[in-house]
């Protein structure tokens, strides 16, 4: 096919990747620095001396900026994704994140990053350049397709914003694929596997589970949960949170005022955690402004300990999704880890525990790179879906929408419309009815959670469905369609049923974007911004001249031309000349100059068409006809007022 | 006698050739058509019957999702892409509906013009006039049980033999529910190879059925929730 390559995307919260299909294996494309992993942390570099806008940086290079300039970096930006302001207060108390202080209710937040505000969205987009500059440059090749994968927990508002995100970073999203699901992919890729397998996918900041069922190519969901504000940021938080108390109580110095000092914490915390991995005992041992030192050593079994409330939290989702699939945890096969916080021992364990492992002899499948089991699933799916390659051709994957969808009924009640775990597409199709006599319009409401009250759900839009014809009340009857469609966005539409019109939709989402918004934060336009508006000011300033300059071409030929004077008729030939002289250059003010001194040297002559023409009407000739022989001689001059030049 | 098609035949968008709108794909150029009008058993080729084979119905749904799924036509047509996203939306939805006993005896029922209980609202949990005659004075004793407990909780007392009773009445119930479902499916088979007057009769068996189950469902969802409170 003409088109260019697909890639895989994997958007974490901590490090992002890119990947293809090499032949019949995925690959991790790595960076100019030769790594794999691109963090996933946007930076603002200082503003340049000679002004203009500062420069973006992501990665290992925005990382190095944390501690120094923390308050023009951002990180785990993922847990803002899709979410409005009261929805993230408590990650606000967690993350240095500085909201932008006219972020107003109802508002996609905005983000200070030192000078500048930014939505997640557009944070992401960069995280997204970066990824697919990196893939472009190790092809040689612009790369404009892409798969990105979200959490399968994502309700419908971050997987818009991810769309949002992507489409801003000048990526064509061909699809958006659950993490779990894009690493079941990876996992099944080069064996005829037939079973029923679970994904632990415990990332950086989200956890999902899912249950799958594998046969003949075909990759089932059975089942999905999760927590999408769940992951190894709680376990740094947790630790650092611990040792900025001990800091404070033994050393007396408070350094939870300064961002820097927190960040370097957080570092520490970091490692030690990594460490107690494969180790049995970490190191805290940090340099304190006032010259002490803060020292301590965790032992493997205080950090499990400590840890365990954490890993707790993963095991209501995962017994909640073995229940919906109908099945008991020895049905299932093989249990295969993703994402970096499944290398803590203590993670395997509470897996033996949920799927009794050891009992059946088994163990928890670990042979993948948790770190790039998803980026190379969405290289799979990124191969599937440009539908080249024999080696996937005989793969599909048939994926559910992680929850349910409601509708607001009469008492605040949810009336369920599209069940959790419902394989996607999936659609619903409901009837609406008018309440009073007359009523043109009718407001829906469209939720999406497991709670009995719509106030307990997740609130995605309110639809109002107008320009009903008036009848009287309960007689119009409108069809509704809801589709939730294979990226697990809904989408909808309307008719009304006695009348046969489609009924007009105004979805107003509850939280997110505009189109308008989203085509306004285009990254690439957004670099090339001056650059465009310089060019678009020159194309229309000579368009500008070609008009008045063809106006003038026909002058001499008309009655008019005669009345003027000698002096009049070369002052207007050497304003055209000028013109013609300088309409080719790439200077549009010099351009729009010479208009206007030839639109002004043509003013007298446009009067006295104006009068001939006028007279010839008042001669018995219609207004029309009077118009069409004045032709653009002189609407032409005058279409370009010299007002708008003043 | 039933016709099944709608008879009228269907331009084909690509290659212009008529056929009958009940099909998925052209017979002639074997491109995809839009969503046909057909019910969801049409969707399968198959008749309306309740006692299914699930695993023929398996294989069926993922040969046509294979062939129909939007992940095949990411490249293609527009008006392909759209009719591939609503076709498929269709088949998941046909296929949820048939492989569960319960959804596809409803749905058979609809189909066949009855009126079942609204499915998805908890509405009708608490009418009395809902109770199942023969329950009445079971479900009057489970109501006050529950109110007891629930006080008990409130005050924040633990009582062992209540809780005991109202398990005991849980498994009662839910053996009930187990019953209804072979009920149920005994008259499938009578529906399945009935004629008109013997499927009039298994139809009106089947709505009380599912009335009861119905029923059952929601005391045994009530009892699970004071328990777990």
């Amino acid at each position: 096919m003409a088109e260019g390559r697909v890639v895989g995307i994997d958007l974490g919260t901590t490090n992002s990747l890119v990947a293809y299909m090499e032949g019949d294996a995925p690959v991790v494309i790595p960076g100019v620095d030769g790594s794999h992993l691109v963090p996933s942390v946007v930076a603002l570099d200082p503003i340049p001396a000679g002004g203009g806008r500062p420069t973006v940086t992501v990665g290992n290079s925005a990382r190095k900026a944390l501690i120094q300039t923390p308050e023009r970096v951002v990180y785990s930006v993922k847990r803002l994704m899709g979410r409005g302001l009261e929805e993230i207060q408590s990650e606000l108390k967690l993350f240095p994140f500085r909201l932008a202080d006219d972020v107003e209710e109802g508002e996609v937040p905005r983000i200070q990053l030192g000078e500048l505000k930014f939505t997640p969205p557009e944070i992401s987009a960069y995280i997204l350049r970066q990824l697919k500059r990196n893939a472009e440059r190790f092809f040689g090749a612009p790369v404009t397709q892409a798969v990105i994968t979200v959490p399968a927990y994502f309700n419908d508002a971050q997987r818009q914003a991810t769309r949002d995100a992507g489409r801003m970073a000048g990526l064509d999203v061909l699809r958006l694929v659950n993490e779990p699901t894009a690493a079941a992919l990876a996992y099944g890729l080069d064996r005829a596997k037939v079973g029923t397998i679970a994904v632990y996918d415990f990332g950086g900041g989200t956890f999902d589970i899912s249950i799958l069922k594998l046969r003949d190519g075909i990759f089932e969901v059975q089942s999905t949960n999760g927590d999408t504000h769940l992951g190894g940021d709680d376990i740094d938080n947790l630790l650092s949170a611990i040792a900025l108390d001990e800091i404070y109580a033994e050393h007396g110095v408070d350094l939870r005022s300064h961002p820097g000092a927190v960040q370097a914490v957080r570092k520490a915390a970091i490692e030690a955690k990594i460490k107690l991995s494969t180790e049995q005992t970490a190191h805290f041992d940090l340099e304190l402004p006032n010259g002490d030192r803060y020292q301590r050593e965790i032992p493997r079994a205080v950090f499990e300990l400590l840890i365990e409330p954490v890993l707790e939290r993963t095991a209501g989702p995962c017994k909640q999704a073995i229940k919906d699939a109908g099945l008991t945890p020895e049905q299932i096969d093989e249990v295969v880890l993703v994402g970096g916080s499944t290398r803590i021992p203590a993670v395997r364990q509470l897996l033996d525990d949920l799927f009794h492992l050891a009992a059946r002899g088994k163990k928890p499948h670990t042979e993948l790179n948790p770190d790039e089991v998803v980026a190379l699933g969405a290289a799979v799916q990124a191969d599937i879906l440009a539908g080249s390659s024999k080696s996937t051709e005989e793969m599909l994957l048939l994926d559910v929408t992680p929850l349910s969808l409601g509708i607001e009924a009469l008492g605040g009640t949810v009336a369920r419309i599209i069940q959790r775990n419902s394989t996607i597409p999936a659609s619903a199709t409901e009837h609406f009815t008018t309440g009073v006599d007359g009523q043109t319009n009718v407001a829906i409401h469209v939720v999406q959670g497991e709670r009995e009250l719509a106030a307990d759900c997740r609130s995605l839009a309110r639809f109002d469905l107008k320009s009903i014809p008036p009848m009287s009340a309960g007689l119009p009857r409108i069809e509704v369609k809801f589709l939730i469609d294979a990226d697990g966005i809904l989408k909808v539409s309307a008719r009304e049923q006695r009348s046969g019109q489609a009924a007009k939709i105004e979805v107003k989402p509850t939280y997110g974007l505009t189109d308008e918004q989203v085509e306004s934060m285009i990254l690439d336009s957004f670099d090339h911004a001056e650059d465009d508006f310089a060019k678009r000011l020159l194309i229309e300033a000579r368009n500008e001249a070609e008009t008045i300059l063809s106006a003038v071409e026909r002058a001499p030929g008309s009655p008019a031309w005669k009345q003027l004077t000698a002096e009049e008729q070369a002052s207007i030939e050497m304003a055209r000349n000028h013109l013609n002289a300088v309409k080719q250059g790439e200077d549009s003010s010099l351009i729009r100059n010479a208009t206007l001194v030839l639109d002004q040297a043509t003013r007298r002559f446009a009067e006295l068409m104006m009068e001939a023409a006028v007279s010839t009407a008042i001669r018995g000739k219609t207004m029309d006809a009077a118009g069409e022989e004045m032709g653009d001689t002189v609407t032409a001059p005058h279409a370009m007022a010299p007002a708008e030049f003043k | 006698m039933k016709v099944l098609d709608s008879a009228v035949p269907v331009a084909c968008w690509s290659c212009s050739i008529g056929h009958n709108d009940s099909t998925l794909f052209c017979p002639n150029c074997s491109k995809i058509q839009p969503p046909p009008g057909g019910d969801y058993y049409s969707v399968f080729t198959l008749q309306p019957k309740l006692d299914l084979d699930l695993t023929a119905l398996e294989q069926e749904f993922h040969r046509l999702s294979r062939k129909l799924h939007p992940d095949r036509f990411a490249r293609a047509l527009d008006n392909e892409k759209q009719w591939s996203l609503a076709d498929t939306a269709l088949l998941n939805d046909a296929y949820r509906t048939l492989k569960d006993p319960l959804r596809r005896t409803q749905y058979l029922l609809k189909l066949e013009g009855l009126e079942l209980g609204d499915e998805h609202s908890g509405k009708d949990r608490k009418d009395p006039s809902r109770v199942p005659a023969d329950l009445l004075e079971e479900v009057f004793d489970l109501n006050m049980q529950l109110e007891e407990m629930r006080m008990a909780r409130r005050s924040g007392e633990e009582d062992p033999a209540l809780q005991a009773g109202l398990s005991e009445a849980k498994a009662r119930f839910a053996g009930m529910m187990q019953a209804v479902d072979s009920d149920l499916r005994a008259e499938w088979k009578i529906w399945d190879a009935g004629d008109a007057t013997a499927r009039q009769d298994a139809q009106k068996r089947m709505v009380a059925l599912l009335d009861r189950r119905r029923y059952l469902s929601n005391l045994v969802r009530d009892v699970t929730e004071t328990l777990g409170a």
